[in-house]
């Protein structure tokens, strides 16, 4: 079982985020940059296929600047076998360009299971996994939280509004994995030495044309919340505001 | 519960390399999400919360900076002292456990040990499967270790031990320990050796210490040694006088003088934090008020400059050039710096800082026991004003 699994360095959720000079791309200064946590996932889920099935690989794929190197680095350390950095100096590449030089690389490698993270948590486009998919011609599912291969075929959960969905797949194919079944394991310290020893390849790609960033724009700030009044008095007018403005009753 | 960002007024992290910040940041995210969870009840309840073991050995937090060929993580010693800061940035309890699983008994078999004690030891202790506690205080001697009390006679092909020890973290959980002990005459130094003895054997026990104010989540215990029988393989072959426990000490006191910017980092995080929602006086944080912002300007310098100490002494023993003296300093000022920062913290946090809902008092009352523990603050001292007139006064 080889496995595949696409990966993107992304600011840690809990930065404080300023926008660059120019309102297309977030200043980088300052910032810690993590492994996405959704694709913490997709890696937890191929390392948890390969151990019960007690052989196969698991190669991480990032698309990415130079620094990507230490995200695929992170992933090493929790287990996974070999790496390869495609390597661009475009900023914020948006979903398409991105699938099609992640597309040109897999295409020309084995796999019986690509898994990607349901989305990254910058973006938030949840468009790469589909896309790949798309471009290499075979099945796909998103948003899985669970799954399980069973003579040449995939059985996964879907997470969907309300409840969740089972679908089957031939492999080889493609999974977007969130949240469920797959707490990512913490990079042992003994793995994180052995990362270090392990295969990390790196190619320079070039992108196409796709989407351009015209602007971004922080949300807006919170109002600061309003006393309408104290105890049982203040009820009536409460209960008013709730229906009327903010129309949660 | 929020993920801790770090303390880093001057930018040290640009001074570790890629690897030693993935070390951190593991054992950091380990810290968030399962310690302090659990660690203000285990406090409350005088628990050294166990179920944690096998997590931590998993991680490879025991022993880390010993090589790979024992089932060690093999790290440096600046990512070794890492660990003991995020560790001890939970509590000072679980700090101690890996320090003297590591340092104080992983480490006197890997220096002292022979081949097959290496062996049959390390890798088990690397797992956590095998857990030691360290004996060389006894209930006279403390600061002076030299004077011990506790004798291991040869008869045959076998020691027996008698003696006691107190003040030994890991006494009641462990499965071995390291004891130190005279095989000479009473007024002979030089022949302190060092024996690896089953706690389940013979004439040993270990008797929990009551009444502790200070690192309630940790095993302190006494222990005692009736015709305690080890066969002659038990003796570290290698170990000879008193150096060989200081040497075991060195290691810890490395590992505490990391640690103990932890704790310092916990309380001056906590008080910040705390500064900036609590209103007093005309709808204003007190974090605006002149006397929490140079008490927080106050906490915030001493940690920079126990941050620089801690890791230029890592990379020192990196190179293989640190100094004991060295180390005495770095514990000496650490835990000192530590013990203030928590005890301003407290006070900042003023009625609310006594509750264990905040991490200030239980750091501070922790950090009273590192300040006395593996030599004490005024001890160093006189290490420091021996190396620096020549002159011994203790």
């Amino acid at each position: 079982m080889n496995i595949i699994v696409c990966v993107k360095r992304v600011p840690d959720s809990e930065a404080r985020i300023q926008l660059s000079d120019g309102k297309t791309s977030i200043d980088p200064t300052g910032v810690k940059f993590v492994l996405n946590p959704y694709d913490e996932f997709a890696i937890e889920a191929a390392l948890k296929q390969k151990e019960a099935a007690g052989e196969g690989s698991v190669t991480v794929v990032s698309l990415g600047g130079p620094q990507s190197a230490e995200t695929l680095r992170t992933a090493l350390a929790m287990g996974a076998d070999s790496a390869v950095l495609l390597k661009t100096s475009a900023e914020n590449p948006s979903g398409l360009p991105v699938a099609r030089a992640l597309a040109g690389e897999l295409g020309g490698r084995e796999y019986d299971l690509i898994l990607f993270g349901l989305k990254a948590i910058d973006d938030d486009q949840h468009a790469v996994g589909g896309m790949v998919a798309e471009l290499l011609d075979i099945p796909s599912a998103s948003a899985v939280t669970e799954f399980a291969i069973e003579d040449g075929s995939v059985r996964a959960d879907r997470e969907v509004e309300g409840g969740s969905e089972v679908v089957e797949l031939s492999l080889p194919c493609a999974l977007s994995i969130t949240k469920g079944a797959y707490e990512p394991r913490y990079p042992s310290l003994k793995g994180i030495m052995a990362a270090k020893r392990k295969p990390l390849e790196e190619k320079e790609v070039s992108l196409g044309e796709g989407n351009e960033t015209v602007r971004l724009a922080p949300p807006q700030e919170r109002a600061a919340g309003r006393i309408v009044g104290e105890g049982p008095d203040a009820v009536p007018e409460l209960i008013r505001l709730l229906r009327e403005e903010a129309k949660v009753l | 519960m929020a993920k801790f960002q770090g303390v880093d007024y001057f930018d040290t992290d640009s001074l570790l390399s890629e690897e030693e910040r993935m070390v951190r940041d593991t054992v950091r995210e380990w810290v968030d999400d399962r310690l302090l969870p659990v660690i203000q009840e285990a406090y409350i309840e005088r628990r050294f919360p166990r179920e944690l073991i096998p997590e931590m050995a998993e991680l490879g937090v025991y022993g880390a900076n010993l090589p790979e060929e024992y089932g060690c993580a093999g790290l440096n010693n600046v990512a070794y002292g890492l660990i003991m800061q995020e560790l001890e940035r939970g509590d000072s309890g679980i700090r101690s456990f890996a320090s003297v699983q590591g340092a104080l008994c992983m480490y006197p078999i890997f220096a002292f040990g022979s081949d097959e004690q290496k062996k049959e030891y390390l890798p088990a202790m690397a797992r956590g499967e095998v857990i030691g506690c360290f004996g060389l205080t006894e209930p006279d001697f403390g600061s002076n270790p030299g004077g011990m009390i506790t004798r291991a006679v040869k008869d045959g092909d076998e020691w027996v031990i008698n003696g006691a020890k107190m003040w030994i973290t890991n006494g009641s959980t462990a499965d071995i320990a390291i004891v130190w002990a005279k095989t000479g005459e009473l007024d002979d130094i030089s022949s302190i050796r060092g024996f690896v003895v089953p706690t389940d054997s013979e004439g040993f026990t270990a008797r929990d210490q009551k009444g502790k104010l200070s690192l309630l989540a940790s095993d302190t215990s006494e222990l005692a040694f009736h015709d305690v029988r080890v066969p002659d393989s038990a003796l570290l072959p290698e170990s000879g006088g008193l150096k060989s426990p200081l040497k075991c000490l060195t290691q810890a006191r490395f590992g505490i003088a990391w640690g103990a910017v932890g704790a310092a980092m916990a309380c001056f995080d906590e008080a910040r934090s705390y500064a900036g929602e609590r209103v007093q006086f005309d709808g204003k944080p007190i974090a605006a008020t002149q006397i929490q912002q140079t008490r927080l300007a106050e906490m915030l310098t001493e940690i920079t400059k126990a941050q620089l100490l801690a890791l230029q002494l890592g990379r020192l023993k990196d190179r293989g050039s640190m100094r004991p003296q060295q180390v005495s300093l770095a514990k000496r000022n650490n835990v000192d710096m530590a013990a203030e920062v928590a005890r301003e913290a407290r006070r900042l946090l003023g009625g609310n800082g006594i509750l264990v809902e905040y991490a200030a008092m239980r750091h501070m009352a922790n950090l009273e026991s590192v300040y006395t523990y593996e030599g004490t603050h005024d001890i160093h001292g006189l290490i420091l004003g021996q190396d620096i007139t020549g002159h011994a006064a203790y």
